[in-house]
């Protein structure tokens, strides 16, 4: 029986694991290698690394740090921040990575998606996209690294993503993000309905509840957080944890 | 001792990971000479089909591993790797290995099926080789088109997607898993455990 997954997000700077409220206020909240191997043991469904200032700041990937990461990971591990060239995508597979996250370059290089998905297969390939809401209430495509709001039609953009070969698109919710607010349900069906790529979407996550609204009542194929699985009750402790497999079930029937 | 066959792509490093996680010896390996000398197989690959054949071909290995496949070296091969396994693939123009004789053919356009096939999914077998001691399941897979053997005979596990596909595939001493053990927690595990113990 197929499920959809659950996804933990988790913010690299430097070597430090960091959660984020808005895109801003960066808190640490651990090591990174150490969450991998709670995650691990929990037989989390997948993971997404994202280093959030690489772009930002030119920063090199650090591969050797990638590399103790993955070694102790037995499923599926995605990361992006600051890819930008071929190389270091096959570098990042031989290491053990088994998706690249493509956000800054979707802008900074247009043909670039279509290079990498060529040469390393689709489904290696994910474009991320981060969206704010402006005054006047409309979905606005925004690039974090440096800190803009794009002119470009979001369902334009999306579907360029999806014929670029891209083989799967996640969205970020920058007003929601951190804040447990509740997922984006009215624009992730939007979006998720008007692509046939599976789609990832993050951003607001409050609960397991909302997890399956999103899951059973949008057409997305993933739901990511990052709060919930490193932050526990009113005052934010940090506490690594992930879903049961009964948990899980729950979100399903 | 399990080579594994480095061709430029594939998920290695995981695969390499998880064979020394249930303690079983794994080396790279990338020759012909390499092949002829091997115990036991595993072919990786993540991609497209023609650049798969074409890697495999510039290293002269194509006719290596199906000569030492025919003379009874057991084969896994794994994701894109059981693809090779076939005949031709509607992804690409160049042949397969022929090994296991089938067609790999795109998933269909059906409403609201999300193409690649991502995520978890479980597999039904009653396979007492790769799938032995394996009770309820489920493995990540990661794929766009899927295999349809020539022959039933040698469809050893089945899944559900919009439609039910083989999802590993079995002759005498080949096997192939459109799914990805090395990313797949202890099911993984299981499934390349059982195969360092096939003789």
């Amino acid at each position: 029986m197929k499920r959809a997954r659950v996804i933990p997000v988790l913010l690299l700077k430097g070597k430090g694991l960091y959660k984020t409220v808005k895109f801003r206020d960066e808190r640490y909240v651990g090591d990174p290698i150490n969450a991998v191997k709670i995650f691990n043991e929990k037989q989390c469904d997948e993971l997404i690394f994202l280093d959030i200032n690489a772009s930002k700041y030119n920063t090199p990937i650090n591969f050797r740090f990638i590399k103790d990461i993955t070694s102790e990971c037995f499923m599926p591990l995605a990361y992006g921040g600051g890819i930008d060239e071929l190389d270091q995508i096959e570098k990042l597979l031989k290491i053990g990575i088994e998706k690249v996250v493509l956000n800054t370059v979707l802008f900074k290089n247009p043909l670039f998606l279509e290079k990498a998905a060529k040469q390393f297969g689709n489904s290696t390939i994910v474009a991320s996209i981060d969206i704010r809401m402006n005054l006047f209430k409309q979905y606005q495509i925004y690039s974090h690294s440096n800190c803009e709001v794009k002119d470009i039609s979001l369902s334009t953009f999306i579907k360029h993503a999806e014929e670029g070969g891209a083989g799967e698109l996640m969205i970020n919710s920058v007003d929601r993000d951190g804040m447990r607010s509740g997922y984006d349900l009215q624009l992730a069906d939007k979006i998720s309905r008007g692509l046939t790529i599976p789609t990832i979407f993050c951003g607001g996550c409050r609960d397991l509840s909302d997890i399956r609204n999103l899951l059973t009542t949008t057409e997305t194929s993933a739901a990511a957080a990052g709060s919930i699985f490193v932050f526990k009750g009113p005052h934010k402790g940090v506490l690594i944890s992930y879903p049961s497999p009964e948990e899980i079930e729950e979100i399903y029937n | 001792m399990i080579s594994v066959i480095d061709y430029g792509i594939g998920n290695l490093g995981s695969i390499v990971n998880m064979l020394k996680k249930i303690g079983v010896g794994s080396k790279l390996i990338s020759t012909p000479e390499e092949v002829g000398e091997a115990e036991k197989i595993i072919l990786p690959g993540v991609g497209s089909f023609d650049n798969a054949v074409g890697l495999l071909s510039k290293l002269d290995l194509v006719a290596a591993i199906k000569d030492k496949a025919n003379l009874g070296t057991p084969l896994l091969g794994i994701c894109l790797g059981m693809q090779l396994l076939g005949t031709e693939s509607e992804e690409g123009k160049l042949a397969g290995l022929n090994l296991i004789p089938g067609k790999i053919k795109r998933f269909p356009s059906l409403p609201g099926l999300k193409i690649p096939h991502m995520g978890w999914n479980s597999v039904k077998s009653e396979d007492q080789v790769l799938f032995k001691n394996m009770g309820d399941n489920r493995f990540y897979f990661v794929h766009t088109y899927y295999y349809a053997p020539e022959s039933y005979d040698h469809s050893a596990g089945i899944t559900s997607y919009g439609i039910a596909f083989t999802s590993y595939i079995k002759k005498d001493n080949i096997f192939g898993v459109q799914f990805h053990p090395e990313k797949s927690h202890n099911f993984g595990m299981q499934v390349l455990l059982n195969f360092s113990r096939v003789s």
